[in-house]
């Protein structure tokens, strides 16, 4: 992996100092981002978003700075990264209170986790689930 | 016993009950506006000190905390298992947890021990025992504390932006002056909440005229929000509510699981985000389970915490009221404050609601932030009149600028905002208007006139603008959410507008969420749009000489204010001269000789008196000075002789030669600055007859008098003495330049020169 040689402490902030490890989710590199390009149509609002890889570097200098919750909260996120927005949006939903049953949460872990690689997130719905549960604020 | 005794006056007529005049002043100052109650611990209406919170406790078995603060897992609440598991280090808790509270507390206060070494500790630590921990450490104690945790070393500031009217044109504008003043985020929020897309335009538009880099947010529910921030219409997100017990948890309708999941929502698209809580949002809602506001808070920071979002707005926030009518309350909005800090979170600390009535107690509340600085002092000084603030006031708006930024440069300390001379932010808010003017023109959303454009330049408040078509403005709002307009639409409105510099600052923010730095803790950008965060600025306070002091171009800026007197010429902040357009000319006549008429009275100048000044400290032109001395004396039947004396610029000097010269044995002496002395010859130096010290209280009036005195005295009279007045406000204002006008005074010192006799000539100015 070309990425091992991330040196958290001095390559923080990326857009300054590593710019050549991000790329938009289109593959178009920070400096691509150019007002010209923004004109010519170029860029998009796809183009100005982080990717599930940056997610992930940014989750490495969070542990070396010694933040392991940002660095998860960061990994779940690279999870979430590639979901379209209404998807993310509905899942935040269920998980209101006594907004869905132990099921329907089943459901969308599994959802997220068969359809989406995303285990992190897929495993925070399942222990909501429990905790609902177990606290009286599931649906119905 | 029996019943109370019934209140009486001291004459013990309960019929008349007559008060002290004192009283009244006192029942009419504003603090007694503010609301006070007694403490009340069963119903959680008790700031941090109630028999009620649980004693710490935890215990571990294979990794996992199964018992909290006196709760065994199987009866955890929702909040509590969720600290348990994801909050604290449980690898490290047993033993954190045997250190003595106080003993921690010492770990905080002392500088000598990293920062390092108390999140080693603090991150194996229950809500109760942080609890314990602040409850044994004073204000002072806290600050100390709250200067070492601060996450990011420069400290920053947050200002509301917001409109009554929710007028878009006076966000932009406002939202242009703050970011120029130096905050460095602005949010707003909305009566009409319809309003929200077209506001949160005006507050990106704005924002970035003013000064790049700046983020922005609107507060909005959960959804919304998150709608407008993947959209990049907004940079950011705060209003992510979390409270202390379940039951205000699920009243919010959000539980910590699905606000952690909305923590990684923001991440996912690059939008950097904090919690928001504080203490008393609890009882104020009616579920504070009889636990104290800052036990049910240090829950909430764990659990913002465990979601691991880089940050938390706390210090009561909304809720202020409630425990500002508490004993101890504002000490326990410190110390949620410091909690937060301790535990590495990014602290929007507060001070961002309307408090107190009264000025003294609004700055005491802001000081504990203040002084020892935190990642944003404020999380909202109100930018907009308080009146126009749709977060319901806060404790500073814009007519507290000024008072602002004098106490930074009193203390030196760093509030991270800035003096901004009038014609730089009129260009700004006119600038902005303009652009947002240019954006709403390409977009093709409701127009904004010109007449719009020049009132709100010059505005204070919503009060001075035109009014808006609201319907149209409610369908353009529409019409940008329905049309799915984002952050790049407004960059392209704003390269169509002719305002390409303002596009480019606009695209560089969005450019940010591509690379996830702003996700950091505590992070900010600079006006050269580089991200400042804990990661490479993290706070290295270590004791005296040590961490962020504001020195250098910062600590010049800080000293400029509206009003600063020129050091080397303090004249030149003076008001146009109000005088009667008199000149004097006073010429040297050769050494001063002693008189022989028993009827004269000498007046002795300064030795920059008439010459290098010509006029006294307010501003009292020097010709009226001699005048109504001159006349004074005359019309009394007595003649008057001017003198210099050269060799000092003591008064008792001066006003002492005067009189040893003058046949009469009487003399005046005047300082160019005005104060004034009337002396005896037969007299001590250091006595006098006469004294007016306070040269700011000389008028005309006050120098006829002295001269007609002066002359009374040389004819043998007794005269009462011309009345002293006194303005104890005298110093403040004038101290300072009194000084400055003394030392350039004593430069026209020629040591040892006799005084001379001058000849005087007043005249009234020549007007064509």
């Amino acid at each position: 992996m070309a990425r091992d040689d991330l040196d958290p402490l001095h390559d923080y902030p990326l857009a300054s100092h590593r710019p050549e490890l991000i790329s938009t989710p289109t593959g178009k590199r920070l400096d691509e981002i150019t007002m010209q390009a923004v004109l010519d149509g170029e860029v998009t609002a796809e183009d100005l978003r982080i990717t599930a890889a940056t997610l992930r570097l940014q989750a490495r200098i969070a542990d070396s700075v010694g933040r392991p919750q940002l660095a998860r909260n960061f990994r779940r996120a690279a999870e979430m990264a590639a979901l379209p927005d209404e998807e993310v949006l509905r899942i935040y939903n269920a998980l209101r209170p006594r907004a869905s049953t132990k099921r329907e949460l089943a459901a969308i872990a599994d959802e997220l986790e068969r359809d989406h690689s995303a285990t992190l997130c897929a495993r925070l719905v399942r222990e909501a689930a429990e905790v609902y549960e177990r606290r009286g604020v599931l649906a119905g | 016993m029996g019943a109370p005794m019934k209140a009486t006056n001291v004459t013990g007529d309960p019929g008349s009950a007559r008060r002290s005049k004192r009283t009244q002043i006192l029942e009419d100052r504003p603090v007694n506006l503010d609301g006070f109650v007694e403490e009340w611990p069963e119903v959680g209406m008790v700031a941090m000190d109630s028999p009620f919170d649980p004693s710490p406790s935890v215990r571990v078995e294979n990794g996992t905390i199964v018992e909290m603060d006196g709760r065994d897992r199987t009866d955890f609440d929702f909040l509590d298992q969720f600290i348990a598991d994801h909050a604290i280090d449980a690898g490290v808790a047993e033993q954190a947890m045997a250190l003595d509270a106080a003993e921690i507390a010492y770990l905080l206060v002392d500088p000598r021990v990293s920062r390092a070494d108390v999140l080693a500790v603090s991150r194996g630590l229950t809500p109760a025992k942080l609890l314990e921990v602040v409850k044994t450490m004073n204000v002072v104690e806290m600050m100390m504390a709250l200067q070492k945790m601060r996450a990011r070393r420069t400290p920053a500031n947050q200002a509301h932006s917001t409109s009554a009217r929710d007028n878009p044109v006076q966000v932009a504008a406002d939202a242009a002056e703050a970011a120029l003043r130096g905050f460095r985020e602005l949010e707003t929020t909305l009566g009409v909440v319809r309003y929200a897309p077209l506001v949160a335009i005006a507050l990106q538009v704005g924002a970035q005229t003013g000064r790049p880099g700046v983020l922005t947010q609107c507060a909005l529910e959960e959804a919304t929000e998150l709608e407008l921030g993947m959209r990049g219409i907004t940079a950011y997100a705060e209003t992510i509510s979390v409270y202390g017990t379940e039951q205000v948890f699920c009243d919010g309708d959000d539980t910590p699981w699905s606000k952690a999941f909305l923590a990684s929502a923001y991440a996912s698209r690059g939008i950097k985000m904090r919690f928001t809580s504080g203490t008393g949002s609890e009882v104020q809602m009616g579920n504070a389970e009889g636990r104290s506001m800052l036990y049910l808070e240090v829950r909430c920071i764990l659990v913002a915490k465990g979601a691991g979002v880089q940050g938390l707005q706390n210090g009561s926030i909304s809720c202020i009221g409630v425990p500002g009518a508490v004993p101890a309350g504002i000490r326990a909005v410190l110390a949620e404050n410091l909690v937060a800090a301790t535990v590495d979170l990014e602290c929007a600390s507060g001070n961002d609601q309307s408090f107190s009535h009264s000025d003294m107690r609004r700055t005491a509340r802001l000081l504990p932030q203040l002084l020892p600085g935190t990642d944003f002092i404020c999380s909202g000084y109100s930018g907009v009149p308080n009146y126009d603030n749709m977060f319901a006031g806060s404790n500073l708006d814009p007519e507290d600028f000024d008072d602002w930024n004098t106490i930074q440069r009193d203390l030196q300390v760093d509030g991270a905002l800035r003096h901004v001379p009038e014609a730089e932010v009129l260009s700004a808010r006119n600038r902005a208007a303009r652009a947002l003017q240019g954006v709403f023109a390409h977009l093709g959303l409701a127009p904004i006139t010109d007449r719009e454009i020049e009132a709100v330049t010059y505005a204070h408040g919503s009060r001075e603008l035109p009014l808006r078509d609201v319907l149209e403005d409610l369908k353009a709002a529409q019409s940008v959410m329905d049309r799915g307009l984002t952050g790049l639409d407004i960059v392209k409105g704003l390269d169509a507008g002719g305002f390409p510099d303002v596009a480019e600052a606009l695209l560089g923010v969005l450019r940010q969420r591509v690379s996830g730095d702003l996700l950091h803790t505590s992070a900010i950008l600079t006006p050269e749009l580089t991200t400042l965060s804990a990661v490479n600025d993290p706070n290295d306070y270590a004791g005296p000489g040590t961490g962020h002091r504001p020195s250098g171009a910062r600590w010049e800026e800080m000293k400029r204010l509206r009003h600063v007197v020129s050091a080397r010429d303090p004249e030149q902040a003076g008001a146009p001269s109000p005088g009667t357009g008199r000149t004097l000319s006073l010429k040297e006549k050769g050494p001063a000789r002693p008189g022989r008429r028993s009827g004269e009275v000498v007046i002795g100048v300064s030795p920059a008196f008439g010459g290098f000044f010509s006029r006294t400290i307010v501003d009292v032109p020097h010709a009226d000075v001699l005048r109504e001395l001159l006349a004074g004396v005359e019309e009394q039947g007595v003649h008057a002789r001017v003198i210099r004396v050269l060799g000092s610029s003591d008064l008792a000097v001066i006003a002492h030669t005067a009189a040893r010269l003058s046949g009469s044995g009487v003399g005046v002496g005047v300082m160019s600055r005005g104060t004034t002395m009337i002396h005896q010859r037969d007299l001590l130096r250091l006595s006098n007859l006469e004294l007016f010290p306070q040269a700011p209280l000389m008028d005309l009036e006050t120098f006829r008098r002295i001269g007609r005195n002066a002359a009374r005295y040389a004819k043998g009279e007794s005269p009462e003495p011309v009345p002293s007045r006194n303005d104890h406000m005298a110093r403040p204002r004038w101290q300072a330049k009194a000084a400055l006008l003394h030392i350039k005074e004593t430069e026209f010192v020629r040591p040892g020169a006799g005084p001379v006799e001058l000849e005087v000539l007043i005249r009234m100015r020549h007007t064509g």
